[in-house]
């Protein structure tokens, strides 16, 4: 059967087929629906994990046990899961397992422009590059076997654009897959120095045997063309753009094995053209690997490392006119996102905001908390900084710093690894003030299950963690929940946590506005003979409310009934649709 | 031959159920299609853009500068935007209504004037149209994305209005089938 797909969707399709029986992922753009879509077959048990590296830990589990499974990551949550990569290299496999990373060139939704090609490379592991739904569905069920024939995870490279991309796929039946037995293999599986030192020329030759296999697979095929003034090694989305450039003028190698990489192949395919250009995304890897074989090569020398690659731009380096189109339209104001209307974050980033305090921030939603004009958030790195550079930033500076310095992260991201900089406040003891913006889901990334909110992955009941007791066993003494939109009650807390000479823990609780679970509000409206024009409720930066014709003025189908605005006016000019006073 | 098609908007608006319908209706006509989305953070309220494509043989999923035949925007000053992706002369089908970006809100920008009239000057053909009424016409303003697609299928003579249809019905919950159809079919009479 045919069917148009996202990526992500041909990648879950690629695990029913493949007879994978268990994913665990943590939630990260672009890489979400991998998971969610796998969780549509009852075959497969798949889970949230709290962090990236608890979800390898756990597929790896399943795979030792003998059933193939899956897990999957945007890039930087690579980076959190690097620990068990590198050494499950060495201890390879049982059932095959894959590991989906997903790269977000041009940061749609990203911190960061990493190219997770390099860990394939330092954790001596074979990384398959899909180019599209198709290729998507098929690497996966590809991966598989190589997983159990070379005994070693694979990864499976994703980037923005096949990840979101739909394009139609040829479906397929499911393989029904034997489990391995398990068999006790202290050799294999206790990786204690004596042991991985016999593992290590294992994974040597194992990566002998890939290049061989690199040399002959289809994975990394030729397509012929007619001009061999030039010829392109390309993978990827930048296969794609270099075929809608130039068709089937130019000889193309176009690899799916991104590593190894073939030696012998990429010597044939340079022979036989007269100049050879490499296209790829972010940085050299198959350009450094060209010249490490002896090639003349042309990449990054033309082609940008930064942000992602068009059909446009690889046309424009390789000396191609631009194509006419019509003229910009210069000045336009631009459109950042914003917080929804009725975001709970936003009492409480007033709160900051007002306060002038130093805000640590972190990875979610709330970091719309750092855009004008709340302005509210100083920092945002990586999931749980907040709180462990709140406590350096403490330690450096003390008292004084204590004071006016707090740190915000969602409930979701605590739980990730925010749980282990509050344990190193409570026992290296600064007198830190943690305020866990808890909106009861995983926001940003489309409303996923976490293991505060009581629910697993597909929405069944599932065990629930309790914030405030968690909290309080770590050590940490003052535990208070605040309602963000009730002003006067958020300041309070703030003020009070910060005078405080212990550590201390706010709960900024309310449930993301978006969730269906939650009931909008009545919209209200401003009355204009009220209005003094004073714009107080405009610092909210709530989109719903604008500046039209001297007043304020509520978008009534934009406005989510939250009320918070109304706390700001000192004159009561917002009231009801109905003309009457707002109440609580 | 492929077709190229932007929907742009503001995150929230329903690019992606117009994407969704689109991309169907072009592959039940045994084109190859391609669609691009974003995802994420970009969808808070900001600038989208998904990028549909179908054809014989489609090759990138992604739309550059000078390559559209049609913008699909959800909102005015969005189409304005993207105007530079249209080829010289092609067509934008634009929903009139206007939601004020966050520097307008807060005051450092003021929300552009005749935009229609930019947007011809740039190169390109406007229709634009009051979608939002025509969809709370229909029942409800979360119509407008298929209001819109109504007004779109006028200008793709490869697919037929039963195909469209087809495709609303495949594409929308059952629960909605009734509103976006009127909707569609709104959009479709519209002038």
């Amino acid at each position: 059967m045919k069917e148009l797909m996202l990526g992500n969707k041909a990648v879950a399709r690629g695990l029913y087929e493949a007879g994978v029986a268990v994913a665990s992922s943590y939630p990260g753009t672009p890489s979400t629906e991998t998971t969610e879509e796998a969780a549509k077959f009852e075959e497969i048990y798949c889970e949230w994990a709290p962090n990236e590296k608890v979800a390898m830990e756990t597929a790896f589990g399943a795979s030792r046990a003998g059933k193939r499974s899956y897990c999957a990551m945007k890039h930087v949550g690579l980076n959190v899961a690097a620990d068990p990569l590198f050494t499950m290299s060495y201890t390879g496999v049982n059932a095959g397992m894959v590991i989906l990373v997903a790269d977000d060139p041009g940061m749609h939704s990203s911190q960061n422009e990493q190219d997770s090609r390099h860990y394939a490379i330092a954790a001596k592991m074979p990384m398959l590059e899909p180019a599209d739904s198709q290729e998507a569905k098929d690497f996966v069920i590809e991966a598989y076997d190589i997983s159990e024939q070379f005994d070693t995870p694979v990864l499976i490279k994703m980037c923005t654009r096949v990840a979101h991309s739909q394009s139609v796929v040829e479906t397929g039946e499911r393989a029904e897959i034997p489990v391995k037995p398990y068999v006790k293999d202290a050799a294999k599986y206790v990786m204690v120095p004596a042991n991985a030192k016999r593992r290590h020329p294992i994974v040597e030759e194992r990566t002998r045997k890939l290049v061989a296999f690199a040399e002959e697979s289809h994975l990394n095929r030729v397509e012929e063309g007619s001009d061999t003034s030039m010829g392109i090694i390309t993978s990827s989305t930048s296969y794609q753009y270099v075929k809608e450039v130039f068709g089937d003028k130019y000889p193309v190698l176009k690899i799916g094995l991104i590593n190894p990489l073939p030696e012998k192949k990429i010597k044939d395919f340079a022979a036989k053209v007269d100049k050879l250009v490499v296209v790829e995304e972010l940085d050299p890897i198959i350009e450094t690997h060209c010249k490490t074989l002896g090639l003349e090569v042309t990449g990054k020398d033309i082609f940008p490392l930064i942000d992602e690659f068009s059909q446009g731009l690889i046309a424009t380096k390789l000396g191609l006119p631009e194509k006419p189109a019509c003229k910009p339209i210069e000045g336009l104001p631009g459109r950042p996102p914003a917080m929804c209307a009725g975001c709970p974050h936003r009492g409480m980033f007033y709160v900051l905001s007002k306060l002038k305090l130093t805000v640590m921030g972190d990875i979610g939603c709330y970091t719309l908390g750092a855009t004008p004009p709340l302005c509210a958030i100083d920092t945002t790195e990586c999931m749980g900084a907040s709180i462990s550079s709140l406590h350096g930033f403490n330690k450096a500076l003390g008292a004084d710093a204590e004071k006016k310095t707090v740190a915000v992260i969602g409930d979701s991201t605590f739980m990730h690894s925010g749980m282990t900089g509050l344990a190193n406040i409570a026992y290296n003891q600064t007198n830190s003030t943690v305020i866990i913006l808890d909106n009861s889901i995983t926001g940003m990334t489309g409303h996923q299950q976490n293991p505060t909110t009581g629910f697993n992955l597909r929405g069944d009941p599932a065990g629930k963690i309790d914030l405030e007791a968690l909290v309080r066993a770590m050590g940490i003494n003052r535990v208070r929940v605040v309602d963000p939109y009730n002003l006067a009650e958020a300041e309070a807390a703030v003020k009070e946590e910060l005078a405080a000479e212990e550590p201390s823990v706010i709960i900024s609780r309310r449930p993301c506005a978006l969730l269906k679970k939650v009931k909008r509000g009545e919209p209200i409206q401003v009355n204009p003979d009220k209005c003094k024009s004073c714009k107080a409720c405009m610092k909210l930066g709530c989109p719903a409310i604008s500046f039209k014709d001297g007043h304020a003025h509520v978008d009534t189908t934009q406005c989510f009934g939250c009320k918070v605005c109304s706390e700001l006016c000192k004159f009561g000019a917002f009231e009801t649709l109905a003309g009457e006073a707002i109440t609580w | 031959m492929v077709t190229s098609i932007m929907i742009v908007g503001v995150g929230g608006q329903g690019s992606l159920l117009a994407s969704k319908l689109l991309g169907r209706a072009a592959m039940d006509k045994g084109y190859d299609v391609k669609v691009s989305e974003v995802h994420g953070m970009s969808q808070r309220g900001g600038s989208v853009v998904t990028y549909v494509k179908f054809g014989d043989k489609v090759n990138s999923p992604i739309i550059d500068k000078g390559e559209a035949d049609y913008i699909i925007s959800f909102e005015l000053l969005e189409a304005a935007r993207y105007v530079q992706f249209l080829k010289p002369g092609g067509q934008i089908v634009t929903n009139s209504q206007q939601i004020d970006p966050m520097p307008v809100i807060a005051g450092t920008a003021e929300y552009p004037s005749e935009l229609i009239e930019k947007m011809e000057a740039a190169g390109a053909k406007v229709d634009a149209i009051d979608a939002l009424t025509i969809a709370e016409q229909a029942g409800s303003s979360k119509a407008t994305n298929i209001v819109l697609m109504g007004v779109f299928s006028k200008y793709i003579s490869e697919i037929s209005k039963e195909e469209w249809i087809k495709a609303v019905e495949a594409s929308v919950p059952a629960k909605f089938l009734d509103l976006n159809m009127k909707a569609f079919e709104m959009g479709l009479a519209a002038e």
